[in-house]
């Protein structure tokens, strides 16, 4: 179980540009759970994923995995658990690097990187194989540098390296929405099977409600720094576009715009 | 002959250097100024041993483990206190300056008539009468293959995969649960090791240690790295730490022709510089390296395109931790 309890993050803390983000928030995700977060710019989608995996620090509160307090655990040490694919494609491979070179990487992840080679030649074929599941034509370009992919397949492919090792996080943010809607729609299908088959605690931040809706057991909309709106299991079923946007729309008015 | 000897002994000297800032130039993507001190650090270290009657093969070992320490200094400085790159070269750079004269003694040490690697009864007992010429080519060349071979060995382990991608993409490095900062610590060392003993082995070559031979020691290495991979960024048959070597020979020679020409020796930094500006001119290498993924280590390809680059050198300084 991953909890989030009373966290404090303020931006810009004695400036005139001062933001108080978290005021005391809370959040318990349960294990194997999938979870959506949507919400509006600047309503703390992403600072909620960066408290997590310990990408900004926080000025107080806990955040604790399985009952054990990691609040003070280094964002490369978190990582060891966690597999994230960011917005933009280019974050989660190494552009220079091959296919199989950045497989590879991936495939050593919770392990030592030290003398031994670097390219794991053993699961080549099993590349292979994960690779032309996608059906993006990517298993003959395993030779390629991952640079020269198109967005969509590089999205792919840093979705494959962030699941490859078993990990028992996977952060997603907003990791289509840098995508064409076609592919949008591939990369989609393909965030589900993994969970599904991974069984891994997902959560993942989107600002297309229609994935939110259809995918993942429970939604959650944040605003301003709070969860607004939590829906599980058959609440989240129910749920639909229209009454995502009907609350947008009450928020917006709220904020006077 | 003696000129061709001569532009392939320290070509190949200089080369060695070239590998080192290949690794933190293009591999980091960290301008690394550090090399104007460690490269003179060498030389002294080499200076002094020799001159106390020590093995001239210890000077080289302690030469490279002391260019360890050296960049590791710079990587600390710039990891832990987050200073900067290139202000991390400069700080390590001019503290160097001090350093390497405190380790000569003074701002000149010739070793003349003392047994260097090139000059001891060993290489003299296997290298007679009219080979004898050759001997210091030779001994160069194979130090420099060792040490092109070990650093492409390196670049293929998985510790070395991490060094490529942390000068790729940070992110992904702290994806995989390892630090970045430890890897570009380690990354430093390695450049400034090679740097380090490639000044040493100058100084036995030249038979003395100068003050003076520190500052311009990065242009070159830039110069011979830019020219290699621009070069010979259509060769996919050998790697790129050739392309470097090669380009420390071209480079090497362009200045002994530009000497050959008539300019005086004193001219040597003039010319440099202008060479190297020429040469970025050329290989439109104005900028730092980009995220497209055409800078490769197997297959540097060097297009401009402006739209897929990163930010200029002036921007990109943060470094070790947002």
């Amino acid at each position: 179980m991953l909890e989030l309890k009373h966290i404090y993050k303020t931006y810009n803390p004695g400036t005139v540009n001062e933001h108080v983000l978290f005021k005391n928030f809370n959040l318990q995700i349960d294990n194997g759970e999938f979870v959506t977060v949507v919400g509006s710019n600047g309503s703390g989608k992403t600072s909620l994923l960066n408290v997590i995996c310990g990408s900004i620090p926080i000025d107080a509160g806990q955040v604790i995995i399985g009952g054990k307090d990691i609040s003070d655990e280094k964002e490369f040490v978190r990582h060891r658990r966690i597999g994230r694919v960011f917005q933009d494609p280019s974050k989660g491979t190494c552009p220079s690097m091959n296919i199989i070179e950045n497989l590879s990487i991936a495939d050593n992840k919770g392990r030592k990187y030290g003398l031994s080679r670097g390219l794991n030649k053993a699961r080549i074929d099993y590349y292979r194989d994960i690779l032309a599941d996608l059906d993006l034509g990517l298993e003959n370009q395993m030779d390629s540098p991952v640079g020269s992919l198109s967005g969509g397949q590089r999205q792919a492919v840093a979705l494959l390296m962030a699941t490859l090792q078993p990990i028992e996080f996977l952060i997603l943010d907003e990791h289509t929405a840098a995508l064409d809607p076609k592919t949008a729609e591939i990369i989609m299908k393909l965030t589900d099977d993994i969970v599904r088959e991974k069984k891994v605690t997902t959560i993942m931040v989107t600002h297309n409600l229609r994935y939110a809706v259809d995918y993942g057991e429970r939604l959650i909309m944040m605003h301003q720094g709070n969860s607004i709106l939590d829906k599980k299991g058959e609440d989240k079923e129910q749920m639909s576009i229209d009454d995502l946007l009907s609350i947008f729309n009450e928020i917006s008015i709220e904020c006077g715009n | 002959m003696d000129l061709l000897l001569s532009v392939l002994e320290q070509g190949m000297i200089y080369a060695i250097m070239g590998l080192g800032v290949y690794i933190t130039y293009k591999i980091l993507d960290f301008p690394d100024l550090t090399v104007d001190g460690s490269f003179p650090l060498g030389a002294a270290i080499g200076a002094a041993m020799i001159s106390r009657g020590m093995n001239p093969l210890a000077s080289v070992f302690a030469a490279l483990a002391a260019g360890a320490a050296v960049g590791m200094c710079t990587g600390i400085i710039h990891v832990k206190f987050k200073v900067r790159d290139l202000l991390a070269g400069i700080i390590m750079m001019t503290a160097l300056y001090t350093v390497h004269i405190r380790i000569a003694g003074r701002a000149n040490l010739p070793i003349y008539g003392r047994s260097t690697i090139f000059d001891n009864d060993l290489v003299n007992g296997i290298f007679q009468g009219g080979f004898s010429r050759y001997k210091t080519v030779v001994i160069v060349l194979i130090v420099m293959l060792i040490s092109k071979y070990v650093l492409d060995w390196y670049m293929s382990t998985k510790s070395g995969f991490m060094l490529r991608a942390v000068g790729d993409n940070e992110t992904i490095v702290t994806s995989m649960g390892v630090d970045k900062g430890t890897v570009k610590i380690l990354g430093l060392a390695i450049s400034n090791a090679l740097v380090t003993m490639s000044g040493c082995i100058f100084a036995q070559q030249q038979r003395y240690y100068d003050a003076s031979m520190g500052p311009g020691t990065v242009v070159i290495g830039l110069a011979s790295v830019i020219i290699g991979t621009s070069l010979f960024k259509k060769v996919t048959v050998w790697r790129v730490t050739t392309s470097v070597i090669f380009g420390s020979i071209i480079y090497k020679a362009c200045v002994a022709i530009a000497i050959k020409l008539g300019l005086p020796s004193t001219d040597l930094k003039m010319i440099t510089a202008v060479l190297f500006l020429i040469i970025l001119i050329l290989s439109m290498e104005r900028r730092r390296k980009r995220t497209d993924g055409t800078d490769l280590y197997y297959d540097d390809g060097s297009g401009d395109d402006p739209a897929g680059m990163k930010d200029t050198a002036v921007g990109k300084g943060d470094g070790a931790d947002a």
